[in-house]
């Protein structure tokens, strides 16, 4: 069976419902699959909670689905870059789970690995620990975190093969290879799809049993938040 | 006259030793790359996920694949390592990173940190930070010693929700250097022409002098 689809629109068909939950790669605007939020944002698709790192900028990345109101509620780390997402969380249209960033990152990673909780010191004593198992190991107190899992899971990564083994590109990997595992169904958008054999095993980042949908971008965009360069010293 | 920007970051570079991986955090904290002595080998972590993070890239070369914890666009070294923000984060939380510098809002006099969110007004999130000081070795906030409008940053308790408890190992402010162990600050530098009166008079937080203070 083909993991390859000809485009976002045909990868996301019959995998979407209203109130899904939904993981989204990326940092930033760094490694986001954009095809397939933008696949995303023309679906009639409502009630969407989105977990990723970021919510984009008001114009592209998730920005794009929370202008269409597609989203109520998010998971993230840090949101600052987004003043529409500021207005809908000040009005209360949008509900909002701070999760720190590594505990984002272990929860994705511990529901992709079968795990349901976990305990760790980040957060003990502020407004991320209220509510939550406490737990004293050797002398310092931790608190219970859980597991996340995902309907699906929309990533990026740099090269795929056909059977869905995946490798990512310097900063763009970021949350990527943890929200493979962690979707059931995960779809991916990658610059090139290779012939099975073509990739090195040895560097592989992510097996292709995590992967279930494969399509190549088109016109990616790969915007920069923030182009910092220095001149080009004098020879 | 208290220290610019530069010469806290100049300061907070001296805290920086030979091997340490190190993790700066965004604004005054990203400067302190700038002022690492040559013959200290430093290698900096960026959470999003690279080891060995290089310099601002030249014009027209910069990589939209490429940046660091601040969206800025980067280069790479000959040592750099990328991962997924998961083995990044294992690094932190595991114990594995040597140095933390980071901005404050607020620092208490047991060495509580917040920064991450005034209520009422928009949060932004806190990013790394939790994990940042929950699990690096030592952490030291770089920050001006007041607010814009003068407002006490150095606390007896902060007002602000934490970023974390009993966490901050040192204060580099434009008036000087405090260093906080088992829940008591110590005043151990000042800034040129700061008095000790003027610091008081500028903190709410108890500290100790040090017996042995510098005046720099």
């Amino acid at each position: 069976m083909s993991k390859v689809y000809k485009d976002a629109t045909a990868a996301l068909d019959g995998i979407l419902s209203d109130g899904m939950t939904l993981m989204v790669g990326g940092f930033g605007l760094c490694g986001i699959p954009e095809n397939l939020i933008a696949a995303l944002r023309d679906s009639d698709i409502k009630n969407i909670t989105a977990i990723s790192n970021n919510a984009g900028v008001d114009d592209f990345g998730l920005g794009l689905l929370l202008q269409t109101r597609q989203i109520i509620k998010m998971i993230s780390s840090y949101v600052g870059e987004n003043k529409e997402f500021e207005r809908q969380y000040l009005s209360k249209e949008l509900e909002l789970e701070f999760n720190p960033q590594g505990t984002l990152a272990e929860r994705v990673r511990a529901g992709g690995a079968g795990i349901p909780g976990f305990y760790t010191k980040t957060g003990v004593g502020t407004l991320i620990a209220e509510g939550k198992e406490h737990k004293v190991f050797n002398g310092e107190t931790y608190i219970m975190e859980t597991g996340l899992k995902a309907d699906v899971s929309l990533i990026r990564a740099w090269k795929a093969d056909k059977e869905g083994n995946l490798i990512f590109r310097k900063t763009a990997q970021n949350f990527n290879p943890t929200m493979a595992t962690a979707g059931k169904i995960t779809v991916v958008e990658v610059e090139e799809i290779l012939e099975n054999g073509e990739l090195d095993p040895d560097h592989i980042h992510t097996p292709g049993i995590f992967v279930q949908r494969i399509i190549v971008s088109r016109d990616l965009e790969k915007r920069i938040e923030q182009l910092t360069t220095r001149p080009k010293e004098a020879v | 006259m208290a220290w610019t920007r530069e010469e806290m970051a100049k300061r907070a570079a001296l805290e920086i030793r030979n091997g340490y991986y190190v993790n700066l955090g965004i604004g005054i904290p990203t400067l302190v790359a700038n002022f690492i002595p040559n013959d200290v080998d430093v290698t900096l972590q960026s959470e999003n996920g690279m080891l060995g993070m290089g310099p601002f890239p030249f014009e027209g070369e910069a990589d939209a694949d490429l940046i660091n914890a601040g969206k800025q666009t980067i280069t790479e070294l000959d040592r750099t390592s990328y991962f997924s923000s998961a083995d990044s984060f294992a690094m932190i939380r595991g114990g594995h990173i040597d140095l933390s510098i980071l901005g404050a809002m607020q620092v208490s006099e047991q060495g509580d940190l917040a920064n991450w969110m005034i209520p009422g007004k928009m949060i932004k999130g806190m990013g790394g930070a939790m994990d940042l000081v929950a699990g690096v070795k030592k952490v030291v906030v770089l920050m001006d010693h007041n607010a814009r409008d003068g407002g006490i940053k150095f606390l007896k308790n902060c007002t602000l929700p934490l970023t974390g408890v009993k966490v901050v190992d040192m204060i580099i402010s434009d008036l000087g250097v405090f260093v906080i162990e088992n829940g008591t600050a110590t005043l151990t530098e000042l800034a040129s022409n700061v008095t000790i009166n003027n610091v008081k008079e500028k903190t709410g937080a108890n500290f100790k002098v040090d017996e042995n203070l510098l005046f720099l």
